[in-house]
């Protein structure tokens, strides 16, 4: 007799999948479509395919090209030190001190604040003209005048990364932390019998023990902070003058302009971007549990 | 969490006073903004445009807050925002934990390439679902409603709720449900009192980061709602439109906007910790 297809591992999934397949699958297949066509609603008579005309107008368009720059430095920047701080946050709340719960706890909140009020409360934070970081630093003496943070081409792109390594701090503390609590004891014991000091054991042992929590978080965060809009719509806009225009928010700003086809054309450019990154992801998570 | 019996042990005092400032320093940049919120929601305008900025309200009022409730009616958006959040967490729950169940207790055909699937799809840019989901939703004759969002936002949690709970499950010994079943329990039995008993606090650590998710979310709440249904971060937005620098309101409203996740994530941070981290450390 065959052996029959067991159909339950599919039957829980289908719930998930249908899901999945109206709201994600289908738009982004009609996203593709979209991307090959002249789509612009402000010129509906014009629709039609057109081939590769949006990509290679993409290649040409110096703003994609400085939007494709600005989008590695705002991830390699911004998760970079996000990364950094979040490490060293997260080694500071391994230690024992008193209150330690409670602080830890309060120490995650930029993690759980929405976009919109990231943007307003550090729009007011960067104001030009009642700002608390401008008073704090002509108190300091560190400048003379009041500086519109967010309105300065020079400043404007430092302070939209600035907010971003805030938000993402938390994140980075988190995970680490609860990989250096996995790590045993006795491996640190038997380095204090071996004369190792602080050094040696940070990198002789946290950071090659942290290794799967560092690279898991990482990938996660370059594909949210890649992807992410808000902040910097609220902050910015993408301006001024396109100096914190990133890809995704040229693809916002485009689509809000109703030139479907083009903002299409350039998430697609995105998605491939990021898909090399989830590739990377998606292998270590499968290696992981062939291994188990 | 389990709690090491003794934690990095603390060598010098000198090292224990650095790190004490170390932290202080980085708690005093990860707060500010909320204080500093805070503070200016409790100005008078005297006090907030005034030529000294001051860190503390010499005659603080919760005037703008009352003006927020009675002039702008912020309760609306906020029981809004509490129907979405709540129903996107129930049915997102509902339809992961069945998956997530699919993926750690059976192995079968095309099981990797649905793994894959589910990953994969938060990594497309918001903006590329927004504008077809948009057209769909109105097909669909939803759009403008609760249900618009619902979908959405049960879709957008999906795989990391299935991501999570995986991780989960496959640390529960299977040995447990099998004992079940050779007892003469079926699947659903075994699932129903073995499992879900001890998956408790991985479900309610998970059905706490649908809700914030859902919550916080502005893109496609801003597109797919109206006057009548329109969430808390929309509101927040709308209120920055209308008021333009009325800071004092402002920061009110985005004070209101936080506490119940605040609330929220107090209650859940332990087990959602847990759950979060398990995946990422074990892996």
């Amino acid at each position: 007799m065959r052996k029959k297809t067991n159909p339950w591992p599919y039957i829980l999934v289908a719930p998930a999948l249908i899901t999945v397949a109206l709201v994600v699958f289908t738009p982004v297949v009609n996203a593709i479509l979209m991307s090959f066509q002249n789509y612009d609603l402000r010129r509906p008579s014009a629709r039609g395919f057109v081939g590769l005309k949006n990509y290679l107008e993409a290649i040409a368009d110096p703003l994609f090209i400085q939007a494709l720059g600005k989008t590695i430095v705002w991830v390699g920047v911004g998760v970079g030190f996000q990364f950094v701080f979040g490490f060293i946050l997260a080694i500071l709340l391994n230690r024992k001190f008193v209150g330690r719960g409670i602080v830890r706890s309060i120490s995650l909140i930029p993690w759980v604040t929405p976009g919109v009020l990231i943007g307003l409360m550090w729009r007011w934070i960067y104001d030009g003209s009642y700002g608390v970081l401008n008073d704090l630093l002509m108190k300091l003496g560190i400048i003379d005048t009041m500086i519109p943070f967010l309105a300065r081409q020079e400043t404007a792109f430092p302070a939209v990364i600035l907010t971003i390594i805030w938000q993402g701090i938390p994140f980075f503390a988190l995970m680490i932390l609860a990989g250096l609590q996995g790590i045993p004891d006795e491996l640190y014991d038997a380095a204090d019998v071996d004369g190792a000091n602080g050094f040696q054991k940070l990198f002789r042992i946290t950071i090659p023990s942290l290794k799967n929590v560092i690279f898991v978080t990482t990938l996660l965060r370059i594909i949210w902070v890649a992807n992410s809009v808000d902040v910097i719509y609220n902050l910015t806009e993408g301006g001024p003058a396109y100096a914190t225009q990133t890809l995704s928010v040229y693809v916002f700003n485009k689509g809000n302009s109703l030139n479907l086809g083009y903002a299409a054309t350039m998430s697609i450019f995105l998605t491939l971007l990021l898909s090399s990154v989830a590739v990377v992801y998606l292998r270590n998570i499968f290696r992981n549990q062939e291994g188990k | 969490m389990n709690r090491r019996p003794n934690s990095r042990r603390n060598s010098s005092p000198g090292a224990s006073f650095l790190s004490f400032v170390l932290l202080a320093a980085m708690l005093a940049f990860l707060l500010f903004p909320f204080y500093w919120t805070f503070v200016t929601s409790i100005k008078p305008n005297s006090e907030l445009y005034g030529q000294t900025v001051t860190y503390w309200p010499k005659a603080p009022s919760f005037d703008s807050y009352r003006k927020l409730f009675l002039d702008y009616n912020f309760l609306k958006p906020m029981l809004n925002s509490l129907i979405v959040a709540a129903s996107t967490t129930l049915i997102s729950l509902t339809v992961s934990l069945l998956a997530a169940y699919s993926f750690s207790r059976y192995r079968f055909k095309g099981r990797k390439l649905l793994m894959t699937l589910f990953l994969t799809n938060n990594m497309f840019p918001t903006v590329l679902l927004l504008i077809p989901l948009y057209a769909i939703m109105r097909r669909m004759g939803i759009l403008y409603t609760p249900m618009a969002l619902i979908l959405s936002y049960t879709t957008f949690t999906i795989p990391f709720s299935i991501w999570l709970l995986n991780g989960y499950l496959s640390d529960l010994p299977q040995s447990l449900e099998e004992a079940a079943m050779v007892d003469g329990a079926n699947r659903a039995q075994a699932f129903l009192k073995i499992i879900l008993p001890m998956m408790m606090p991985s479900i309610i650590a998970t059905g706490a980061y649908v809700f914030m998710t859902s919550w916080n979310e502005y893109t496609f709440g801003v597109m797919f709602t109206n006057e009548a249904n329109r969430t808390i971060p929309v509101a927040l937005k709308n209120l920055i439109g209308q008021l333009g620098v009325e800071w004092g309101m402002l920061t009110a409203g985005g004070i209101i906007t936080i506490i119940p996740v605040c609330i929220m994530f107090f209650f859940a941070q332990k087990r959602l910790i847990e759950g979060l981290t398990a995946g990422a450390v074990k892996g």
